[in-house]
């Protein structure tokens, strides 16, 4: 029986000549990734159990990126911790402010991951890497530390659900929306425990940036991994950015799904996902009346140059509705120095938006943007539970960049179409 | 080995996000999170929790982040053992690592109620409701799995 993408990857960083779903193995790891809240656990668990090295310093990324810049004495605390970590270790992928950027953004951005590669990493997103037809997924702060150490990580190889994209996505249509789509289909838990492939001739309309953040998002239907077959696209993404050598697996004609969906991108409209589950979408033209008091344009999702630009030619020549605070949060220093360079900040300053560093801030309710009881927020990025941006009685909807933009300008849910 | 205690009982899609809210991850000190666990679903959990509590749910339990905060939170709340239809992978790797006892079971998630008396052998994997005299059988874990939990967690179980 053939194999899956995931699984031939599986199997080779495993070193075996083939694995079958449900099979327990022990795989290489290519890249081990932490951040400032997962982090210091790991290092706590690292030093506690007796571990003196790591594994490889080329091989591990610290990226300081959800409380930072520093946004209480508590999380300086815990970024020094991490700092002295990585000083004693010496380890080559450590981002501190100044440098970092959202982490999942910035990763492929430095070319640290590329196709084939097996990645783990201790922020539930880490599965974006898909995006690249790497094999990468989300742990915790204790298999972050066994990963450190050893250069290994267990897995259950996981069966899949093959997505077969065909058909071209009309205007405004980006990866946001397919993606949210297919969570209101198949559920937050329509992929528990599988993988999510992604393949066919509706690939080739789909940019990286688009492919990120689908792969992104993954998680969101409980995947353990969204993955992409590698393409022109993906070619030439990586050129220039990573130089080594690197694999590209293609699922076996006879693989086996647990499912196969056909999903034609010509039909996908602008969606949204309404408070409180990632799976509650709906086409944004059957909201009716939804204010919002803030839109966040940014994140590991969405916080990409393409999706500024597509925030900027929504807002240009706009500017966004009275008490709808709008934060603009590019996710690495490059995707700020381009977006400034190519002046979609000009544009964002003109629409009455603030820019920030690069943080995942917001997203999580951690701090820059944080919701009061009984608010709402349009938002760009993953997850929209109970109390996820700040009050347990404040709302996140989740949208693309032209959605969530064009609902600041109007000052509730809707879409550019609906603009002058 | 043995653990008995009341019931907290939760829905679908219970999320690391309410399991111990992002705005309290500034600590990783295991007391301080269980200060602040489950408050935005179920603010007088802190409150009403025992030692050797049990907390029982439906589908895909601890969703969402990796945050291993979330279990961390549940266990030094006091609570002995979770049961679950589901649970979200990155939870059931995290719980496991961290030994925090798990159950997947079905039966036992759709039976049981808050408030319930509730026994359970890990290693037979029987589930005894006490308040209404019934048994469930939780799925056994794999081998693999067995030998993490054997070796005290994940870190233990790793040469040196």
């Amino acid at each position: 029986m053939g194999m899956t993408q995931t699984q031939k990857i599986l199997a080779a960083h495993a070193g075996l000549p083939e694995v079958k779903a449900g099979q327990l193995i022990r795989a290489k790891l290519d890249m081990v990734l932490g951040n400032d809240v997962t982090t210091p656990v790991a290092i706590t668990a690292f030093r506690e159990h007796g571990f003196s090295s790591v594994f490889d310093k080329d091989k591990i990324s610290i990226v300081m990126d959800h409380f930072t810049p520093n946004k209480d004495i508590k999380s300086a605390e815990h970024c020094k911790y991490i700092r002295e970590f990585a000083i004693e270790h010496d380890i080559t992928n450590f981002y501190d402010v100044g440098e970092m950027g959202v982490e999942h953004a910035l990763l492929p951005e430095r070319g640290l991951v590329a196709s084939g590669e097996v990645i783990i990493g201790a922020d539930s997103h880490t599965c974006t890497y898909g995006a690249l037809g790497a094999f990468s997924t989300g742990v915790g702060s204790t298999d972050m530390a066994a990963g450190m150490a050893s250069g290994e990580a267990w897995f259950k190889v996981p069966s899949a659900l093959k997505f077969n994209l065909t058909g071209k996505p009309s205007k405004w249509i980006s990866g946001k929306d397919i993606i949210l789509h297919i969570i209101g289909m198949i559920g937050v838990d329509g992929a528990l425990y599988k993988s999510m492939e992604f393949s066919g001739d509706g690939l080739k309309y789909l940019s990286m940036d688009d492919r990120l953040s689908m792969a992104n998002m993954a998680i969101e239907a409980g995947g353990k991994n969204g993955i992409f077959e590698v393409d022109d696209v993906t070619r030439e993404y990586m050129k220039g950015r990573v130089d080594r050598d690197y694999v590209e697996y293609t699922a076996d004609a006879d693989a086996e799904y647990d499912a196969v969906y056909d999903i034609d991108l010509s039909k996908i409209k602008m969606t949204v996902a309404l408070p409180h589950l990632p799976e509650n979408t709906k086409p944004v033209d059957e909201v009716k009346d939804m204010k919002i008091d803030q839109c966040v344009i940014g994140s590991c999702t969405n916080g990409r140059l393409e999706d500024l630009r597509k925030a900027a030619e929504v807002l240009k020549g706009r500017h966004i509705a009275k008490h709808c605070r709008t934060l603009i949060i590019p996710a690495t220093q490059q995707i700020y120095r381009d977006a400034m360079k190519e002046g979609l900040f000009d544009i964002f300053l003109d629409a009455g938006c603030a820019i920030s560093t690069p943080t995942c801030g917001p997203c999580l309710g951690g701090h820059m943007g944080i919701l009061a009881k009984g608010e709402r927020s349009i938002s760009t990025t993953n997850r929209n539970f109970v109390g996820r941006m700040g009050h347990p009685e404040s709302e996140v909807i989740l949208a693309s960049p032209v959605v969530a933009a064009a609902s600041a300008v109007l000052g509730r849910v809707g879409s550019p179409d609906e603009l002058d | 080995m043995i653990a008995k205690g009341k019931v907290h009982k939760y829905m679908d899609n219970v999320d690391t996000d309410v399991i111990i809210p992002a705005r309290y991850l500034n600590s990783s000190v295991p007391s301080e999170l269980a200060e602040h666990c489950m408050e935005d679903i179920d603010a007088d959990f802190t409150k009403n929790v025992k030692d050797g509590d049990i907390m029982v749910a439906h589908n895909n339990f601890g969703c969402g982040s990796s945050r291993e905060h979330a279990p961390i939170a549940i266990k030094a709340s006091g609570i002995s053992c979770v049961i679950a239809a589901t649970f979200a992978r990155i939870f059931y790797r995290n719980a496991i690592n961290i030994g925090l006892p798990i159950l997947e079971c079905r039966e036992a998630s759709e039976k049981i109620e808050a408030g319930d008396e509730v026994e359970v052998d890990f290693n037979t994997g029987v589930i005894k409701n006490l308040t209404k005299n019934e048994s469930y059988q939780a799925e056994p874990f794999p081998d693999f799995i067995n030998e993490i939990i054997a070796a005290n967690g994940l870190l233990n179980s790793i040469k040196k």
